[in-house]
Formats: C-alpha cells, sequence, structure tokens
C-alpha cells in the first residue's frame, strides 16, 4: 500500500522562474519568499517520494478554451515543459508513471469523477516552479509524476466542495495502490491576488489567514464558500486556492503543519509555502 | 444570452464565464498562439494582418491596437491569456495593474506593499 508522506503547498508566480533563472534568491525583494522553501529542503532531505501527485491548474498551455476539462489526469510517460509565451527558462522535464496514473484514473471514475485523462500533457510555470523550487539542485528528477489539472480559466469553477472530494479519492487511489511506494502531494497557485480589472492588485490576508489557519486540521472550513464567494474574497487568480483544497484532501488524515510562510507581495500575490506532513514521514534528524 | 443563474457580479473583478469565453473566443485564440514564439514574431511583424488571420472583431482588434488591458477584458479577452499578448508588449503584471487601476506604476507598485502592513 503506498502512503502519503507530505504536501508542499505554494504559490507559483511566474516571476519567480524568472527570478531563479538570475539568482536571486538572496535579493532583498525575493529572501523573503525563497527563505520558506528552507524547511522544505531539509525535509527533503530525509523524505525521498517515489511518486508525486499534483494539483495545479493550466495558464493557456496545455488547454485553450476549445475544450477546456474542469479536471484533467495526466497518464503520460513524460511531462515536457514549454514557452509559455513569456521567454522564462525551460524547466526540466518530469517522467510520468502511466501504470499509476491509471491507477488512479481508474479509482477517480469509480468514485464518480467524470475526468478528461490525458496521455500528452505540457506542465507549466504552475508545476515547474514549485518543483524547481522544492529541488533546486536536481539536475533530473528521480520520482514520477502524475499532474491532476482543475480548471480555474472559465468559470463554472468546480465548487471547492468538489475540490476537496477529488482529493480525497486520490487519496484511496493512493492507499489501494499496490507497491510500497511513498507519494509527496503538491498544490500550488494563490494565495489571494488578482491580475484583471479595476481591482488589480487586490490582496486579502485575512482570508489567507483563514485558509492557512484551517486547511491543515479542518479542510472542509474552506468549503464554506462557493467558487465565486472565493472569488470575491481572493481575487479572481486567489480562486486557485482550489488546488491546494484538493491537495489537501489527497494527503489523507491527520496532518500537522511543518512549516509556514506567508510573504506580501511577490509580483502581485499574498505568497504562501506550506509543508504538511503525516505519520509516513521521517522527521529530519 | 440568457445564463441559468443570476450572474454574480462582484466589483472591478472580471468573472470570465460561458457569455466571455464566447464572445472572447478569437482574442483568445490569437493569445493563445503566441506559446510558440514564431507566432509572436509573425505578430510584431505585421499586426493587422496576423489579428485578421484570428478574425478579431472591431471591438477586440480596437482594444489590442491601443494596448487597453480592460478594453480587451471587456471584449471577452481572459488575463491567463492576454499575458501572452502582454509579454510581447514588454508589459509585466504590475504593468498591466497600473493601467487598470488607473494609477501609475510606482503606485500601483507601493499599493502592493502596503498590504503587507498589519500582516
Amino acid at each position: 500500500m503506498a502512503k502519503v508522506i507530505g504536501g508542499v503547498f505554494t504559490s507559483h508566480v511566474p516571476a519567480i522562474g524568472g527570478a531563479i533563472a538570475k539568482g536571486l534568491q538572496d535579493d532583498p525583494y525575493w529572501k523573503p519568499f525563497f527563505d520558506g522553501f528552507k524547511p522544505v529542503h531539509e525535509w527533503l532531505k530525509h523524505n525521498k517520494p517515489d511518486y508525486v501527485v499534483t494539483f495545479s491548474n493550466d495558464h493557456g498551455l496545455n488547454f485553450f478554451l476549445d475544450k477546456m476539462p474542469t479536471f484533467a489526469v495526466g497518464a503520460a510517460a513524460q511531462y515536457d515543459n514549454a514557452d509559455e509565451g513569456w521567454g522564462l527558462p525551460i524547466f526540466n522535464s518530469v517522467p510520468g508513471s502511466p501504470d499509476f496514473s491509471w491507477h488512479i484514473i481508474n479509482t477517480l471514475v469509480e468514485e464518480e469523477f467524470d475526468i478528461v485523462t490525458c496521455q500528452e500533457m505540457l506542465i507549466d510555470h504552475a508545476l515547474s516552479i514549485p518543483l524547481e523550487l522544492s529541488w533546486p539542485d536536481l539536475k533530473s528528477y528521480d520520482f514520477k509524476l502524475v499532474p491532476v489539472g482543475i480548471n480555474t480559466v472559465q468559470h463554472p469553477l468546480p465548487s471547492p466542495k468538489r475540490a476537496l472530494a477529488l482529493g480525497r479519492a486520490v487519496h484511496k487511489a493512493i492507499q489501494s495502490w499496490d507497491a510500497d511506494a511513498k507519494v509527496l502531494i503538491f498544490g500550488t497557485g494563490g494565495l489571494s491576488h488578482q491580475l484583471d480589472g479595476e481591482r488589480a492588485g487586490f490582496m486579502n490576508p485575512d482570508y489567507d489567514k483563514f485558509c492557512l489557519d484551517n486547511l491543515p486540521s479542518n479542510p472542509d472550513a474552506l468549503t464554506q464558500h462557493s467558487a465565486l464567494d472565493i472569488v470575491e474574497l481572493s481575487g479572481s487568480q486567489g480562486i486557485e486556492i482550489l488546488n491546494w483544497i484538493a491537495a489537501r484532501g489527497a494527503m489523507g488524515d491527520p496532518v500537522k503543519e511543518a512549516s509556514r510562510n506567508y510573504h506580501i507581495p511577490i509580483s502581485n500575490t499574498a505568497a504562501a509555502t506550506v509543508l504538511m506532513t503525516t505519520e509516513h514521514a521521517l522527521a529530519p534528524a | 444570452m440568457q445564463t441559468a443563474t443570476a450572474r454574480r457580479v462582484i466589483p472591478g473583478t472580471p468573472v470570465f464565464d460561458g457569455d466571455a469565453a464566447q464572445k472572447g473566443y478569437a482574442i483568445n485564440a490569437m493569445c493563445f498562439s503566441f506559446n510558440d514564439a514564431s507566432n509572436r514574431q509573425a505578430f510584431m511583424d505585421d499586426e493587422d494582418a496576423y489579428c485578421a488571420k484570428f478574425k478579431l472583431t472591431c471591438e477586440q482588434r480596437e482594444a489590442v491596437r491601443q494596448r487597453n488591458v480592460l478594453a480587451m477584458i471587456a471584449a471577452g479577452g481572459n488575463v491567463y491569456y492576454l499575458a501572452k499578448l502582454a509579454g510581447i508588449f514588454g508589459l509585466n503584471v504590475q504593468d498591466l495593474g497600473a493601467q487598470q487601476t488607473g494609477k501609475s506604476v510606482a503606485e500601483f507598485k507601493q499599493m502592493l506593499l502596503d498590504q503587507a502592513k498589519g500582516i
């Protein structure tokens, strides 16, 4: 039986990729954000996942409005990053596990999630940046990735309640995977931010704190709001918290918060990094 | 078009729904094409021809001509796709925010910093 060892939750602002490329980790603007990964690095030294299951939203790289899946599960042998139009560096490819992907797909459909399956899937900065932040020294990844995409682009969006349930169904799939494997979960995006409209630049530290305080021990609290409630509370891109909610569901229970970092602003975003761990994690020495 | 439920209005906040997705299909399709560097170059070489190829509406074409983000959004543009066009123009998200809020870039950046107070 595979076991979830932990979850990494982080913002995925594209400018972070630029800062990594320029080596600005210790620059006064960037340091408060990058320092949030120090405990993650320490923990990852002792906890090496065999599989990484991620929840993120596509930013117009893999999906267009011609076909916009609410939930999409990757089933590729390899996932490549690609040019998103801004001249960001192209990040490392990540190996996949079609077998584990299909196990998750089969379980999700049994659990009545009518997902889209993707034997080809490009990964964008929403995945590449969190992986790069977590393992900055790895030249190539030695775990296998199963990416789950959640639509945060085109309304109607899935409800937070549905996102949490999706994550919990993924957890069930992990638990029934017949392998002595360690699984690390990622949820990326957020926290509060808004790029578009007259309210551009909006952030909401109070709502972010509510999310950060409740996500570890009471994730259901985040489902009291609808997706549109969250757009109002957290900004039109703050709704990317859906990825965090699903990822939290995929961790199972109980979890504990091992580290938390919250910093305003990174680009236009209230940026956060949280590490949560389970009883199956090894504590840093 | 009549939607099934009453439309939620959030001040200053576009909700990119089915109506917007239909209205904005052409401009968003053009922006999606900018993932390819050769398409970005083609746009820069002949903006009129490139917009015509994607059949932008008059409203969309004018918004692009004016580099007016709020007008692009009003014409159905979605920021996840428009960001690629903004990149061609050399505009980052602070530039976009300043333009949409009627602030200078310095004022907009200060507004972002000010939100850190009290956290």
